[in-house]
């Protein structure tokens, strides 16, 4: 197995390469982590993950400047419909729109902006830094064996916006953060990790497993 | 439940080797920060913080492979400060592994650089380090100033301002030291502390002067800061990360604790 992980000059690459690394060595599945520039690696892979650090816009750009990427990916996620995860702003680029700085355009496989998280308690700093537990709306096969809840493990975010999602049942787990925030999506073959699952110990190792395995 | 508060361990790094010993577990190189951030990394640490107090030039790219390193055995969230003065340190250090980076010096000098770092980067990962000294006398209303070159040097600019501003030009995160009581281990200096995280909207970590674990539940719970950095009563064994954290939610914080 081949898994893609898209470089297009966002983020820390690098910790999410080891983790995933690190998570199929310790489960024993083979698996080639692939961190690639090019669509048509990406156009093959048997799973898809799109990083990414920083603001919406400068991300959508970075991936629209890689000639032919998004066009592998409608091919490989869109309509062959292998497993795909984003993870933070990769996450949010799954939505409709983006609301940071200006409107863009995002993937639209989950209907939805990412907005501006505002917390009912004005004291709650923004970004979110640091570690928050889950809550689970719906089982989902990436949370299999996952503890969640307010005794349950930690995941680690660093974000001002989050998905606001139209459908309620794309959303599979949100954070609380004076109020629900969304920290998972998912919808058929594709999921997405507002939290950074390479940073998240236990659980990002067990989820990043979870998606290893996952047959959608 | 909620956002728990964070512990970070600090390691002075030097020409890729830390200067305070480590001497809190059995480590086979205690010089070598990779060691000992995966002592760290084991003892739950909620971050993990590098200072590169590198002098000559020459050696300035020793963090590079030491970030590398650290990257491909750790998953704990890792910011590296120090020499940091351009975008393409940034992004280099980015690619090596760190999730945050953190400004000091070039941005007292060129707040316009936190502006330009944090577009590119985006505000999540710009930390600015904020070192300054009380310089208020007795019986005047506090005012703290920043000081550069390890706190020799005044600048005469106002902390509280200042961090405003760093705020303004994108800084997603403050990292506040107080010089004068860094390596006194009396404590953090809560009034500078909680006066600029009751002033800021982003997340503040307090620095300087830990030496007991009440220091660190003073930090969170009087300075309102949403993390705390220590380094010396780590580093010399004095207390583990897992002693401070079940410390703290003694104490009413909340924490992380699996």
């Amino acid at each position: 197995m081949r898994v893609a992980i898209i470089d297009y000059g966002s983020g820390n690459l690098r910790s999410a390469t080891k983790a995933f690394e690190r998570a199929a060595r310790e489960a024993g599945i083979a698996a080639e982590i692939d961190l690639t520039d090019r669509p048509e690696r990406v156009a093959s892979a048997d799973r898809i993950v799109l990083p990414g650090v920083g603001a919406y816009a400068d991300c959508r750009r970075g991936l629209d400047a890689v000639d032919g990427m998004t066009d592998a990916l409608r091919e490989a996620v869109g309509l062959a419909a292998r497993p795909f995860l984003g993870i933070c702003v990769g996450m949010q680029l799954m939505s409709s729109r983006g609301l940071e700085k200006t409107v863009t355009e995002g993937l639209g496989w989950i209907s939805g902006d990412v907005a501006l998280m505002e917390p009912d308690d004005p004291g709650l700093k923004i970004p979110q830094i640091g570690w928050n537990t889950l809550t689970l709306h719906s089982e989902h096969p990436l949370f299999s064996g996952i503890a969640t809840g307010d005794g349950g493990l930690h995941a680690y975010f660093v974000h001002s916006y989050h998905l606001k999602a139209e459908n309620p049942d794309d959303v599979i787990a949100t954070v609380d953060y004076g109020g629900p925030m969304t920290a998972f999506v998912a919808r058929d073959n594709k999921a997405g990790a507002q939290f950074h699952p390479e940073k998240s110990q236990a659980l990002g190792l067990a989820l990043i497993t979870n998606f290893l395995r996952w047959k959608p | 439940m909620s956002l728990k508060a964070r512990v970070i361990p600090c390691l002075d790094v030097k020409d890729g080797r830390v200067v305070k010993g480590v001497s809190f577990v059995n480590l086979v190189d205690a010089g070598d920060p990779v060691e000992s951030a995966k002592a760290y990394d084991a003892a739950g640490a909620d971050e993990l913080c590098f200072l590169d107090i590198t002098a000559s030039s020459d050696n300035r790219d020793t963090i590079f492979d030491v970030v590398a390193r650290t990257a491909e055995h750790c998953f704990m969230p890792l910011t590296v400060g120090g020499g940091v003065r351009s975008l393409a340190d940034i992004r280099k250090l980015l690619l090596a592994g760190a999730d945050k980076v953190s400004i000091n010096s070039a941005a007292v000098k060129d707040p316009d650089f936190v502006a330009a770092a944090a577009d590119k980067f985006g505000n999540q990962c710009i930390v600015v380090s904020i070192d300054s000294k009380k310089v208020s006398k007795d019986g005047e209303a506090d005012r703290w100033e920043i000081f550069t070159h390890g706190g020799r040097q005044a600048t005469g600019i106002d902390a509280v301002a200042f961090a405003e501003k760093m705020v303004e030009r994108g800084a997603g995160e403050l990292l506040l030291t107080s010089m004068d009581r860094d390596g006194q281990k009396g404590g953090y200096d809560i009034a500078l502390t909680r006066t600029i995280a009751d002033r800021v909207p982003v997340p503040v970590i307090a620095s300087g002067g830990v030496g007991t674990l009440d220091h660190l539940v003073e930090g969170i719970r009087d300075g309102h800061a949403t993390a705390v950095l220590a380094a010396s009563i780590f580093h010399f064994g004095t207390y583990t990360v897992g002693e401070a954290k079940r410390y703290m939610a003694d104490h009413g914080i909340a924490m992380r604790l699996d």
